[in-house]
């Protein structure tokens, strides 16, 4: 049967170009720093924008947690990524590990002597199960770029059925030409840095990036947030397109409003998914207006990371959640003028002001959405 | 755990054979997946034009949804049926196809048809699509075939009120090795829906 016992999340990293820590990371976000740097040349392509890890720096970083050489670049992100969480909270038998990501290793395929097992998700969170000594079978959620808030969700249901008592989630995703080709191949990508939301916009930026957070019904004395109502449903309209009515991520929040059971009108904030493709954005103003929260501080975090798939839903949780413990929204980089057809308050400017309820939303391939409904608490 | 909820259909396809709810629909020798999914799909008279455009993940996903569907949705209505998949493969036979187009500098060529099927939960959105289910939906990846996780996400969906039945599936493929195992959970049934059932279904 379910408890309706409260949901914490306590603990949280990330693992960014941006920085390797959360407070380096808020710190460069606060300054308005973005990841996205001009490349010359990635693969088979030229001239493009995207926010990459340097391997270098990683490499350095992640020689004082392991000198084991053997881990891709992405196992040492998420590596990196949980290891501060892991060492502030004791995994138990009722622990679980809970990846998001939705290319994993993809870029072994490009060494076709592999075995496909390098490939596979279930090889790369196996790793990182056994690096931290996690005791039950870890859950890899795969749904496109929703997966980071899905993974979130997940947690919070299999703990409320009783099947866990905590949960340690990680997401992430490289920079690939695998998926770099695949977004330039449906010409999603944007030729100049991505900017959500504005008149100019034509794209997304890709990028690479780790995040990691605690989930437990432990209600902590510091800092942490409660996760009060979720929804994920499905547009039911097209499999690489956007809907046109919102239908899905409107559901999607209603449903996380209907179970937090609070007045829309205490909404403090929306972290959006803003990918700055024409019809991502204006889909979610759509939905947003039908919900009645058009008239809410919105921002998406694309400016500064790229798209992290993944990785970037729950990247964007770990960041919101420095927003409301520095009470400070960070401006939407990129964002000028409106390119949406509904009015919504996208932040032009970092502000000051208090949080105590905010919502974070995700679209993506195969009409899928994710809506959370989070609050501060202590 | 007990609860008030059953297993009222289920569909299994593996090894040329095609069976609902235990019954043999369809059975072949001899034959790729290719052949025998297109013979599957006249066998439960599906008649769906963007099926043939579909990557073979989602065909198998489709047809064995499709399969209990059929008979159990009124397209007149709002049908609250969520969607929770899961597999081992996740798309890898699509990435592979799809590495294959940019391995080669001489013979470049993406294609956004195949890149838009690199991705599991694809398959979930072509079920949604053809049955307007405008519900909840999650794609999972396990190492194999998890029925106490499938039957506790299930159970949560079912008792929080966030759907009214809901379609499951084992949906693997990976280089014509496939196995879908789909079922449907609901009030009504007299199969009890547990880890215990879900796994004797599985295996048999």
């Amino acid at each position: 049967m379910i408890a309706n016992k409260p949901i914490y999340i306590t603990d949280a990293n990330c693992v960014t170009p941006l920085g390797f820590d959360i407070e380096t990371n808020w710190k460069a976000l606060v300054k308005g720093d973005s990841g996205i740097q001009f490349q010359e040349q990635y693969g088979n392509l030229t001239s493009i924008y995207a926010s990459i890890i340097d391997s270098d720096k990683l490499n350095e970083s992640f020689l004082k947690v392991s000198n084991d050489s053997t881990f891709s670049k992405l196992e040492k992100m998420l590596i990196l990524a949980l290891y501060p969480v892991v060492s502030k909270n004791k995994i138990t038998e009722k622990s679980v590990l809970i990846l998001s990501t939705t290319k994993g290793n993809i870029s072994a395929l490009e060494n076709q002597d592999a075995p496909i097992e390098d490939a596979q998700l279930s090889t790369l969170v196996k790793k990182i199960n056994t690096f931290f000594g996690f005791k039950t079978e870890p859950i890899i959620v795969s749904n496109a770029c929703v997966s980071g808030v899905l993974a979130v969700s997940t947690a919070k249901r299999m703990i409320q059925f009783g099947a866990y008592d905590n949960a340690f989630i990680i997401a992430g995703d490289e920079i690939s030409e695998f998926v770099l080709s695949g977004f330039n191949s449906f010409q999603a990508m944007s030729n100049l840095p991505c900017t959500p939301y504005d008149a100019s916009r034509n794209g997304v930026t890709l990028g690479e990036a780790s995040a990691a957070v605690f989930v437990t019904t432990k209600k902590p004395s510091h800092n942490a947030v409660a996760i009060i109502g979720d929804g994920a449903v499905n547009d039911a309209n097209h499999i690489s397109g956007p809907s046109r009515t919102g239908d899905g991520l409107h559901k999607s929040i209603e449903s996380a409003f209907k179970e937090a059971n609070i007045e829309k009108s205490k909404l403090d904030y929306i972290s959006a998914h803003g990918t700055a493709t024409l019809y991502n954005d204006e889909m979610e103003a759509i939905a947003f207006s039908r919900s009645n929260i058009d008239n809410v501080a919105v921002n998406s975090l694309k400016g500064y990371y790229g798209h992290t798939l993944g990785a970037s839903g729950l990247l964007e949780i770990v960041i919101a959640l420095q927003s409301v413990y520095n009470q400070e929204l960070l401006a939407s980089k990129g964002y000028s003028n409106s390119g949406v057809s509904i009015p919504i308050d996208v932040l032009k400017e970092n502000r000051k002001q208090e949080i105590t309820y905010f919502l974070k939303t995700a679209s993506g391939f195969g009409g899928c959405n994710t809506a959370i409904l989070f609050e501060k608490i202590n | 755990m007990t609860t008030n909820y059953h297993i009222s259909n289920y569909c299994k396809i593996e090894n040329n054979s095609l069976q609902v709810n235990g019954t043999t629909v369809l059975e072949m020798k001899d034959v790729l997946f290719p052949e025998f999914i297109k013979n599957a799909s006249k066998a439960i008279e599906l008649e769906y034009p963007k099926f043939f455009k579909m990557d073979n993940l989602s065909k198998l996903a489709f047809l064995g949804a499709e399969a209990i569907l059929k008979n159990n949705i009124n397209l007149d209505i709002e049908n609250n049926i969520a969607l929770v998949f899961a597999n081992k493969a996740s798309s890898l036979d699509t990435d592979v196809k799809y590495q294959e187009s940019i391995s080669d500098k001489e013979n470049y060529f993406p294609s956004p048809a195949v890149f838009v099927y690199t991705l599991p939960n694809i398959c979930v959105g072509e079920i949604s699509i053809k049955n307007q289910l405008k519900t909840e939906n999650a794609f999972f990846v396990f190492d194999d075939f998890k029925a106490e996780f499938m039957s506790d996400y299930t159970s949560y969906l079912l008792e929080s009120g966030k759907a009214e039945k809901v379609l499951c599936g084992w949906v693997e493929f990976y280089k014509n090795d496939y196995k879908a195992f789909v079922y449907l959970v609901e009030k009504s049934g007299t199969t009890a829906h547990n880890k215990e059932v879900i796994q004797t279904l599985y295996n048999k």
